[in-house]
């Protein structure tokens, strides 16, 4: 008998599905890890955006989706498609600017989609993915799907014109749409302090007669409990609900950041929280898992990244007279 | 019903025409759903989508508050995601509003994502001057959203291609953005019934001549034709080019035109600089029909001038029917 007094994402998964959502969490990091290595390398080049230190409100968020349902990524989204399970070959090959690559080389790591497994797409313009969530979720209603879309956005969204008019129309239309907000504290280099007029970004949820949580996001149980409800309150037609997830990114805004902005003494204190070390130390007390497994998982988790950048690597590169294709439809085979 | 209804009907204005467009494709496709400001009860503030509310109800005629960013986000996401949204901007203007997700999203997404997602959504403009309604509410900017790859922009003129290439916009899995000059709504004329599609990318020969060629676009090719009957009297006859898509453009129509006439005039009414009369003027310029040119090449389009509100000044700033005259006696007399 599951006591009252467990973390609740023991008391809610089997022991097989805390092991998974441990395993993508560290493939997200090690994903990650070895995605700067490779930009350090001269491997990939333009820009990106890191998530180390996010992976709990990615995966904790993505619990109780289902196959059908749809999510919204942002900027900083390589988390969001690993946790909807993309495959790390494709998303290497298109970070590489590969025509294997999830975008064909055209799209890049702002870009990342997976629309088979329901992830619309990282979008490179800060509350860009809002209305579509909302459109997702209007469509879900109207066509009768039951699906039920996540629309990852950062803090920095909560101050766009196109997160409010997003929440009111989910609200005015009752749609199935869960916003799970990444608040990082900063928006490049303004903090939220600065940047918001309110203390936590989930109080603008009353403006929109929605609920509204804010959660320890680098907490795996406390991010699914929150999300796992709000999904169950938009699956059951009573409406969008906004939960915010408290958490850090360890790396700079882009390849650009300096840190100028933040002290050196804060991102530490950031690190004692690693989200991967507290569910690890979670499973580990709760008898899921044995301190020794950790090694394996590493090991497992370092195969298949160095399997997935050799793909990556030994992928052809787009045509440069194929430039144009995927302009409009018809124009390029898929 | 009588029989003679059935052969006959009246003729239908240029917003009936677009009505009777919507609701063959609503009553055929329930996927297809009406978005916008004040289209539901209201019936839109032209009257565009009229009764449609109390035929098909709020799921699909749906009142969107004023959110013309959301708004269009909102239809965009949904057409990416199975429904086929036709979303109405209340005065084409606003769109300045949502260029976002028209610009970043829409005419965008398919092809960010290597052609992994379609956004066949249709998005409506009631554009142009004439109403007195002043700089916010009067604009030309069709060829803003013309420069933008991804997008189809095209400006029917008549009723008959208002509902023939509405039909093709819906049907299409690529965003259509399609102008309607506000001036045109009440214009009448004949219009096919039942489902019929109007390509996107053909342009429409008018009226055939031979002295000079006028490319002109929405309500400036009625001018255009108007005009070219008064050429006809003083022994000027004018290849009238209803250009009708600006995104894709019917290059061949106008340069074979250009070809036969030797003299080429544009007619539109968005800013002169930087607009479709230069990139008409272009394509010949930069084609074998440059070397049938024989005199040069001549733009009427807007000033460089907001739309003033003193109804004067207002018709001032864009082409009338007199300048339109002038210009191609001009041109054909070797005046320029």
């Amino acid at each position: 008998m599951a006591s009252s007094n467990m973390p609740y994402a023991v008391r809610a998964y089997e022991r097989r599905r805390l092991a998974d959502a441990l395993r993508k969490m560290i493939l997200i990091r090690k994903f990650e890890e070895a995605a700067e290595a490779s930009y350090m390398r001269g491997l990939i080049h333009g820009t990106m955006h890191l998530s180390i230190g996010q992976e709990a409100s990615a995966v904790g968020s993505c619990m109780s989706l289902e196959e059908r349902d749809k999510i919204t990524s942002t900027h900083r989204g390589h988390g969001h498609c690993l946790a909807r399970g993309a495959d790390l070959g494709r998303m290497f090959a298109e970070f590489f600017g590969k025509e294997t690559g999830y975008c064909r080389g055209r799209g890049g790591s702002m870009h990342i989609a997976d629309v088979e497994r329901g992830n619309l797409g990282a979008n490179g313009i800060v509350g860009g993915g809002l209305p579509i969530a909302v459109g997702s979720a209007l469509s879900a209603k109207r066509l009768g799907t039951g699906a039920v879309t996540v629309c990852f956005f950062g803090d920095g969204a909560n101050n766009e014109g196109a997160f409010h008019e997003s929440l009111n129309m989910a609200a005015i239309w009752k749609l199935p749409v869960v916003f799970v907000c990444e608040n990082n504290l900063y928006g490049m280099s303004m903090s939220t302090d600065r940047s918001t007029a309110v203390g936590n970004i989930s109080e603008r949820a009353a403006a929109y007669s929605m609920p509204g949580a804010t959660v320890d996001g680098n907490d795996f149980s406390a991010v699914a409990e929150a999300v796992d409800a709000a999904v169950a309150r938009a699956r059951a037609g009573e409406g969008p609900s906004l939960v915010e997830n408290m958490t850090y990114r360890l790396r700079g805004h882009s390849r650009s950041d300096r840190n100028r902005y933040r002290t050196k003494q804060e991102i530490d204190d950031w690190a004692k929280r690693d989200p991967i070390t507290r569910l690890f130390g979670m499973l580990v007390s709760h008898g899921v898992m044995a301190e020794g497994d950790m090694a394996e998982l590493d090991g497992d988790a370092a195969r298949k990244i160095d399997d997935a950048l050799a793909f990556a690597a030994s992928s052809p590169d787009p045509k440069v007279e194929e430039a144009a294709f995927y302009v409009y439809a018809g124009s390029g085979a898929r | 019903m009588s029989g003679r209804s059935e052969r006959v009907r009246g003729k239908l204005s240029y917003a009936e025409a677009i009505r009777e467009a919507l609701d063959i494709a609503m009553d055929r496709d329930e996927r297809v759903v009406l978005m916008g400001e004040d289209i539901g009860v209201y019936g839109g503030a032209f009257q565009v989508t009229g009764d449609l509310f109390g035929k098909y109800g709020p799921e699909r005629v749906i009142d969107t508050p004023i959110s013309e960013l959301g708004g269009a986000g909102v239809a965009i996401g949904a057409a990416m995601t199975g429904l086929r949204p036709v979303f109405e901007f209340q005065f084409s203007d606003f769109a300045a509003l949502a260029m976002e997700q028209i610009v970043n999203q829409a005419a965008k997404l398919r092809y960010m994502l290597g052609g992994a997602v379609s956004v066949p959504v249709v998005m409506r403009f009631p554009a142009g001057s004439g109403t007195g309604a002043a700089a916010q509410h009067s604009q030309s900017i069709e060829a803003w959203l013309g420069h933008v790859p991804g997008l189809k922009v095209v400006q029917p003129s008549t009723p008959e291609d208002a509902k023939g290439l509405l039909l093709s916009a819906i049907e299409d899995p690529d965003p259509v953005m399609i102008f309607e000059h506000k001036l045109l709504y009440k214009t009448k004329g004949h219009v096919p019934r039942g489902h019929y599609e109007t390509p996107i990318g053909e342009a429409a020969l008018r009226r055939i001549g031979h002295s000079l060629t006028i490319v002109a676009t929405s309500i400036m090719a009625r001018k255009s034709l108007s005009a070219a009957e008064e050429l006809a009297r003083q022994g000027i006859h004018a290849d009238v080019i209803d250009l009708r898509s600006i995104r894709p453009i019917d290059r061949e129509t106008v340069l074979a035109s250009v070809r036969k006439t030797g003299r080429l005039m544009c007619v539109y009414e968005g800013v002169k600089t930087l607009g479709i009369g230069a990139e008409i003027s272009a394509m010949v310029a930069e084609s074998d029909a440059f070397d049938f040119l024989e005199a040069p090449i001549v733009r009427l389009g807007g000033a460089e001038c907001p739309i003033p509100y003193n109804p004067e000044l207002e018709k001032s700033v864009v082409p009338q029917e007199p300048d339109i005259l002038e210009a191609a006696r001009n041109l054909v007399q070797g005046r320029i």
